[in-house]
Protein backbone atom coordinates (compact mmCIF):
# COMPACT_ATOMS: atom_id res chain seq x y z
CA UNK A 1 0.00 0.00 0.00
CA UNK A 2 1.25 3.39 -0.88
CA UNK A 3 2.22 5.51 2.05
CA UNK A 4 0.14 8.53 2.97
CA UNK A 5 3.35 10.49 3.47
CA UNK A 6 5.47 12.01 0.76
CA UNK A 7 8.82 13.27 1.92
CA UNK A 8 11.68 15.05 0.34
CA UNK A 9 14.80 15.70 2.35
CA UNK A 10 17.72 17.55 0.82
CA UNK A 11 21.12 18.21 2.31
CA UNK A 12 22.38 21.74 1.75
CA UNK A 13 25.76 22.28 3.39
CA UNK A 14 25.30 21.22 7.01
CA UNK A 15 21.56 21.92 6.97
CA UNK A 16 18.99 19.32 6.05
CA UNK A 17 15.80 20.72 4.59
CA UNK A 18 12.76 18.49 4.80
CA UNK A 19 9.39 18.85 3.14
CA UNK A 20 6.60 16.47 4.01
CA UNK A 21 3.14 16.21 2.54
CA UNK A 22 0.61 13.93 4.19
CA UNK A 23 -2.63 12.80 2.60
CA UNK A 24 -5.25 13.28 5.29
CA UNK A 25 -8.75 14.87 5.38
CA UNK A 26 -8.02 17.01 8.48
CA UNK A 27 -11.74 17.44 9.19
CA UNK A 28 -12.20 20.10 11.83
CA UNK A 29 -15.54 18.99 13.21
CA UNK A 30 -17.06 22.37 12.29
CA UNK A 31 -17.92 21.57 8.68
CA UNK A 32 -21.27 20.15 7.57
CA UNK A 33 -21.81 17.92 4.56
CA UNK A 34 -24.42 18.54 1.84
CA UNK A 35 -27.18 17.06 4.02
CA UNK A 36 -26.30 19.31 6.93
CA UNK A 37 -24.73 16.61 9.05
CA UNK A 38 -21.61 17.61 10.88
CA UNK A 39 -18.54 15.81 9.58
CA UNK A 40 -16.84 14.52 12.73
CA UNK A 41 -13.40 15.81 13.53
CA UNK A 42 -10.65 13.71 12.02
CA UNK A 43 -7.21 15.23 12.09
CA UNK A 44 -3.57 14.39 12.68
CA UNK A 45 -2.52 15.13 16.23
CA UNK A 46 1.18 14.44 16.18
CA UNK A 47 3.67 14.14 13.36
CA UNK A 48 7.23 13.37 14.27
CA UNK A 49 10.41 13.50 12.28
CA UNK A 50 13.22 11.49 13.72
CA UNK A 51 16.82 10.92 12.77
CA UNK A 52 18.76 8.00 14.27
CA UNK A 53 16.01 7.35 16.79
CA UNK A 54 15.91 10.92 18.05
CA UNK A 55 13.00 13.25 17.38
CA UNK A 56 14.22 16.29 15.47
CA UNK A 57 10.96 18.14 15.06
CA UNK A 58 7.61 17.10 16.48
CA UNK A 59 4.56 18.84 15.08
CA UNK A 60 1.47 18.95 17.28
CA UNK A 61 -1.42 19.75 15.03
CA UNK A 62 -4.97 20.82 15.68
CA UNK A 63 -7.93 20.74 13.33
CA UNK A 64 -7.00 24.19 11.99
CA UNK A 65 -4.19 22.71 9.91
CA UNK A 66 -5.19 22.48 6.25
CA UNK A 67 -6.32 19.33 4.51
CA UNK A 68 -3.43 17.26 3.16
CA UNK A 69 -1.04 18.99 5.55
CA UNK A 70 2.34 20.23 4.46
CA UNK A 71 5.30 20.77 6.72
CA UNK A 72 8.71 22.17 6.03
CA UNK A 73 11.50 22.25 8.57
CA UNK A 74 15.28 22.44 8.70
CA UNK A 75 17.83 20.89 10.98
CA UNK A 76 21.52 20.24 11.42
CA UNK A 77 23.42 17.13 12.42
CA UNK A 78 22.41 14.79 9.62
CA UNK A 79 24.27 13.99 6.43
CA UNK A 80 23.49 12.88 2.94
CA UNK A 81 22.32 9.27 2.79
CA UNK A 82 21.04 9.26 6.38
CA UNK A 83 17.63 7.84 6.93
CA UNK A 84 14.77 9.81 8.46
CA UNK A 85 11.60 8.36 9.90
CA UNK A 86 8.41 10.33 9.58
CA UNK A 87 5.28 9.14 11.33
CA UNK A 88 1.90 10.50 12.35
CA UNK A 89 -1.04 9.53 14.50
CA UNK A 90 -4.51 11.05 14.30
CA UNK A 91 -7.39 11.52 16.73
CA UNK A 92 -8.92 8.19 15.70
CA UNK A 93 -5.74 6.34 16.51
CA UNK A 94 -4.83 5.73 12.88
CA UNK A 95 -1.20 6.13 12.05
CA UNK A 96 1.36 5.80 9.32
CA UNK A 97 5.12 5.71 9.13
CA UNK A 98 7.56 6.13 6.32
CA UNK A 99 11.27 6.48 5.89
CA UNK A 100 13.19 8.80 3.63
CA UNK A 101 16.81 9.06 2.67
CA UNK A 102 18.44 12.46 2.65
CA UNK A 103 19.45 13.36 -0.89
CA UNK B 1 -9.95 11.74 -5.80
CA UNK B 2 -9.28 8.45 -7.54
CA UNK B 3 -6.82 10.23 -9.74
CA UNK B 4 -5.10 11.69 -6.74
CA UNK B 5 -4.87 8.28 -5.13
CA UNK B 6 -3.37 6.87 -8.27
CA UNK B 7 -0.81 9.59 -8.40
CA UNK B 8 0.06 8.94 -4.80
CA UNK B 9 0.37 5.27 -5.58
CA UNK B 10 2.65 5.85 -8.52
CA UNK B 11 4.85 8.16 -6.49
CA UNK B 12 4.82 5.55 -3.78
CA UNK B 13 6.14 3.04 -6.25
CA UNK B 14 9.12 5.28 -6.87
CA UNK B 15 9.92 4.94 -3.21
CA UNK B 16 9.74 1.18 -3.49
CA UNK B 17 13.42 0.84 -2.69
CA UNK B 18 12.88 2.43 0.69
CA UNK B 19 9.68 0.49 1.32
CA UNK B 20 11.40 -2.70 0.31
CA UNK B 21 14.12 -2.02 2.78
CA UNK B 22 11.59 -1.44 5.52
CA UNK B 23 9.82 -4.71 4.80
CA UNK B 24 13.08 -6.57 4.37
CA UNK B 25 14.23 -5.36 7.74
CA UNK B 26 11.24 -7.12 9.24
CA UNK B 27 9.45 -3.94 10.20
CA UNK B 28 5.70 -4.11 10.65
CA UNK B 29 3.71 -3.25 7.56
CA UNK B 30 2.66 0.32 6.98
CA UNK B 31 -0.76 1.55 8.07
CA UNK B 32 -0.78 -0.65 11.13
CA UNK B 33 -0.60 0.88 14.57
CA UNK B 34 3.07 0.18 14.63
CA UNK B 35 5.38 0.62 17.55
CA UNK B 36 6.90 3.52 15.65
CA UNK B 37 3.67 5.53 15.83
CA UNK B 38 4.18 8.75 17.73
CA UNK B 39 2.71 9.10 21.16
CA UNK B 40 -0.33 11.36 21.16
CA UNK B 41 -0.98 11.11 24.88
CA UNK B 42 0.91 14.33 25.55
CA UNK B 43 -1.18 16.20 23.01
CA UNK B 44 -2.49 19.24 24.90
CA UNK B 45 -6.23 18.77 24.52
CA UNK B 46 -6.98 21.80 26.65
CA UNK B 47 -4.71 24.21 24.81
CA UNK B 48 -6.22 23.15 21.51
CA UNK B 49 -9.71 23.81 22.90
CA UNK B 50 -9.05 27.31 24.19
CA UNK B 51 -10.38 30.35 22.34
CA UNK B 52 -8.38 33.57 22.42
CA UNK B 53 -4.69 34.10 21.77
CA UNK B 54 -3.48 35.17 25.22
CA UNK B 55 -5.51 32.49 26.98
CA UNK B 56 -4.08 29.84 24.68
CA UNK B 57 -0.49 30.97 25.20
CA UNK B 58 -1.07 30.90 28.95
CA UNK B 59 -2.60 27.42 28.74
CA UNK B 60 0.09 26.01 26.48
CA UNK B 61 3.22 27.57 27.95
CA UNK B 62 2.05 28.91 31.30
CA UNK B 63 3.42 32.39 30.63
CA UNK B 64 2.81 35.59 28.75
CA UNK B 65 4.58 36.32 25.50
CA UNK B 66 6.26 39.65 24.80
CA UNK B 67 6.45 41.19 21.34
CA UNK B 68 9.65 40.52 19.41
CA UNK B 69 10.93 41.88 16.11
CA UNK B 70 13.29 38.93 15.76
CA UNK B 71 10.52 36.68 14.55
CA UNK B 72 9.97 36.69 10.81
CA UNK B 73 6.57 35.60 9.58
CA UNK B 74 6.00 34.91 5.93
CA UNK B 75 2.36 34.67 4.94
CA UNK B 76 0.11 36.32 2.39
CA UNK B 77 -1.53 39.60 3.38
CA UNK B 78 -4.54 38.62 1.30
CA UNK B 79 -5.54 34.97 1.14
CA UNK B 80 -7.95 34.07 -1.61
CA UNK B 81 -8.70 30.74 0.01
CA UNK B 82 -8.84 30.62 3.80
CA UNK B 83 -8.70 26.82 3.74
CA UNK B 84 -5.07 26.83 2.70
CA UNK B 85 -2.93 29.70 3.96
CA UNK B 86 0.79 28.99 3.92
CA UNK B 87 2.50 30.30 7.04
CA UNK B 88 6.26 30.30 7.53
CA UNK B 89 7.94 31.33 10.75
CA UNK B 90 11.63 31.91 11.24
CA UNK B 91 13.49 33.55 14.07
CA UNK B 92 16.97 34.69 15.00
CA UNK B 93 16.24 34.17 18.70
CA UNK B 94 18.65 31.69 20.32
CA UNK B 95 17.92 28.29 21.89
CA UNK B 96 14.44 27.86 20.50
CA UNK B 97 12.58 24.88 21.92
CA UNK B 98 9.09 25.48 20.62
CA UNK B 99 7.18 27.40 17.97
CA UNK B 100 3.41 27.80 18.01
CA UNK B 101 1.03 29.14 15.39
CA UNK B 102 -2.24 30.70 16.48
CA UNK B 103 -5.12 32.05 14.45
CA UNK B 104 -6.88 34.70 16.51
CA UNK B 105 -10.39 34.40 15.13
CA UNK B 106 -10.64 30.65 14.72
CA UNK B 107 -13.01 28.92 17.16
CA UNK B 108 -9.93 27.57 18.90
CA UNK B 109 -6.91 29.78 18.47
CA UNK B 110 -4.13 27.19 18.53
CA UNK B 111 -3.49 25.72 15.08
CA UNK B 112 -0.20 23.96 15.58
CA UNK B 113 2.90 23.94 17.69
CA UNK B 114 6.26 22.39 17.09
CA UNK B 115 8.80 20.92 19.44
CA UNK B 116 12.16 22.03 18.12
CA UNK B 117 15.07 19.85 19.17
CA UNK B 118 18.59 21.11 19.74
CA UNK B 119 19.79 20.33 16.23
CA UNK B 120 16.80 21.79 14.44
CA UNK B 121 16.77 25.31 13.09
CA UNK B 122 13.99 27.62 14.30
CA UNK B 123 12.12 27.46 11.03
CA UNK B 124 8.75 25.92 10.25
CA UNK B 125 6.38 26.17 7.34
CA UNK B 126 2.84 24.93 7.54
CA UNK B 127 -0.54 25.50 5.91
CA UNK B 128 -3.43 26.66 8.07
CA UNK B 129 -7.16 27.15 7.79
CA UNK B 130 -8.74 30.41 8.85
CA UNK B 131 -12.40 31.30 8.88
CA UNK B 132 -12.20 35.03 8.23
CA UNK B 133 -9.84 37.97 8.11
CA UNK B 134 -7.73 37.53 11.21
CA UNK B 135 -4.45 38.05 12.99
CA UNK B 136 -2.04 35.16 12.85
CA UNK B 137 0.22 35.01 15.88
CA UNK B 138 3.43 33.04 16.13
CA UNK B 139 4.90 32.31 19.51
CA UNK B 140 8.53 31.32 19.95
CA UNK B 141 10.01 29.93 23.14
CA UNK B 142 13.62 31.06 23.35
CA UNK B 143 15.80 30.50 26.43
CA UNK B 144 12.66 29.59 28.33
CA UNK B 145 10.91 32.88 27.55
CA UNK B 146 7.97 33.42 25.24
CA UNK B 147 8.05 35.87 22.36
CA UNK B 148 5.39 36.58 19.77
CA UNK B 149 4.83 38.28 16.45
CA UNK B 150 1.55 39.09 14.77
CA UNK B 151 0.49 39.54 11.19
CA UNK B 152 -2.93 40.15 9.72
CA UNK B 153 -4.35 38.09 6.87
CA UNK B 154 -7.32 39.23 4.81
CA UNK B 155 -9.37 36.21 3.89
CA UNK B 156 -11.67 36.62 0.93
CA UNK B 157 -13.15 33.11 1.06
CA UNK B 158 -13.46 31.43 4.46
CA UNK B 159 -11.77 28.18 5.34
CA UNK B 160 -14.77 26.56 6.97
CA UNK B 161 -16.61 25.61 3.79
CA UNK B 162 -14.26 22.66 3.41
Amino acid sequence: MASSIRVRAVQNGDVTSLKALVRHPMDSGFVKDSEGNVIPAHFIKVLSISHKGKDVVVANWGPAVSKDPFLECRFKGAKKGDELTISWIDNKGESDTTTATIA
Amino acid sequence: MTDQRRRGFLKGMLGVGVAGFALGAGMVPLRVEAAAAPDASDWPQKAFNTPGVDETIAELYGMEASESDQITMDLPTIAQNGAVVPVTVETTLPNVTSIALLVAKNPNALAAYFDISEGALPFVSNRLKMAETTDVVSVVISDGKAYKATQNVKVTVGGCGG
